[in-house]
């Protein structure tokens, strides 16, 4: 028998997917962010155009869910540490929504920052 | 709703679902549905259960997409409009319709050293342990397994890897490893420590979320792994 979705809809398992996926999605992007801080040594002209190229609604909403991304990357992994390396119980659920929390809370405040 | 419409597995792993209509009834479980239907409908139907009470571990099954012990599970609690879906446990090869062949699930306890290691005899008088220390208070949270695979079930690691010790087994060593009565810890470590041990397990938490005694198979897992790491820089694995 092969296990389907129903065997894993369960908050754990969205908090492996979530931490998984984000990774994946930071692992793809960080590729053009390193290329986007070497524009800097072609000149300031070069950067410069870049810079304004970010300025676009769309380039800075992709910005925002990136760092959204970091945020659930990091609280997932805080997450994952606290479960590994401290003697708990009860309270893994408690752990998965103070990491649900931590992420919603850098959004907003990175939504009102952009 | 007085008549329920039930999906079983028949056949091996390339069987298919066969549909029977079962009576409901008061208070009725997954199992008395299987019960019902081997008994009126279909004698041919195998499956297995022993102590109807949630003791023996022996009647575990896919009932709508998720593992679970059916004589303790009850049909109110599961079925959606009246329909039911009963497979074999996954992970485990079907041996005929419901019967899983569960050989490798026990192998791995063997394999994880979840045979306890006595160090005093008969003749000597019997340990005392107290029963807030902590290595008996952590034994205690892990200690009431009954064995029924549906922890193994819904790992997957273990479907990604079938030499992963699983769960259950885990669960079982880490019992052990706090017993102060045993005398293998060093040799139970390193067996839990091997390639597809404690450190396989990516913390899912499927276990923890399934087992019908509310055990948490991910918590003895955590605590096998700072145990090794722990035996690691003391040179002693
Ligand atoms: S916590 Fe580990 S053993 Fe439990 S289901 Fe997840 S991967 Fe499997
Ligand atoms: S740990 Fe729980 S789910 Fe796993 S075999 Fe034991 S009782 Fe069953
Ligand atoms: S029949 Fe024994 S646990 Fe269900």
């Amino acid at each position: 028998m092969r296990r389907d979705f129903r065997a894993r809809s369960h908050p754990a398992w969205w908090a492996f997917l979530v931490h998984r996926l984000s990774g994946l999605a930071l692992a793809a992007f960080l590729p053009l962010h390193f290329w986007a801080l070497g524009q800097a040594l072609h000149g300031e002209a070069a950067l410069d155009a870049f810079l304004r190229w970010t300025e676009q609604p769309l380039v800075k909403a992709s910005e925002w869910a990136i760092a959204v991304l970091l945020a659930a990357h990091l609280a997932g992994g805080l997450r994952l540490l606290a479960l590994e390396l401290l003697p708990w119980r009860d309270w893994q659920k408690t752990l998965l929504a103070a990491a649900a929390g931590v992420t919603l809370a850098a959004g907003l405040a990175l939504a009102l920052a952009i | 709703m007085s008549v329920l419409q039930v999906d079983v597995w028949r056949g091996r792993e390339d069987g298919r679902f066969q549909r029977f209509e079962v009576p409901r009834a008061e208070s009725q479980t997954v199992l008395d549905v299987v019960t019902y239907i081997q008994r009126h409908l279909e004698p041919a139907l195998a499956y297995r259960f022993a102590c109807r009470v949630g003791m023996c571990g022996s009647c575990a099954m896919t009932v709508n997409g998720v593992a679970r012990w059916t004589c303790r599970t009850h049909v109110a609690r599961v079925a959606r409009d009246g329909r039911l879906e009963i497979g074999p446990l996954a992970n485990l090869p079907v041996i005929r319709d419901l019967a899983t062949d569960m050989r490798e699930f026990f192998d791995k306890w063997a394999r994880a050293q979840g045979q306890f290691a006595p160090t005093a005899t008969r003749r000597d008088e019997p340990a005392r342990v107290a029963p807030q220390s902590p290595g008996r208070a952590a034994a205690d949270a892990a200690i009431e397994c009954i064995g029924c695979g549906v922890c193994y079930a819904s790992c997957d690691v273990v479907a990604w890897n079938r030499d992963y010790l699983g769960p259950a087994a885990l669960n079982r060593a880490w019992t052990l490893v706090n017993d102060v009565r045993d005398g293998a810890r060093g040799a139970r470590l390193r067996a839990v420590a091997a390639g597809a041990g404690c450190h396989a397990c990516h913390t899912h938490m499927s276990c923890t979320e399934r087992c019908p005694k509310r055990l948490s198979p991910t918590a003895s897992i955590a605590g096998l792994k700072r145990a090794t790491a722990a035996a690691l820089l003391k040179g002693e694995l």
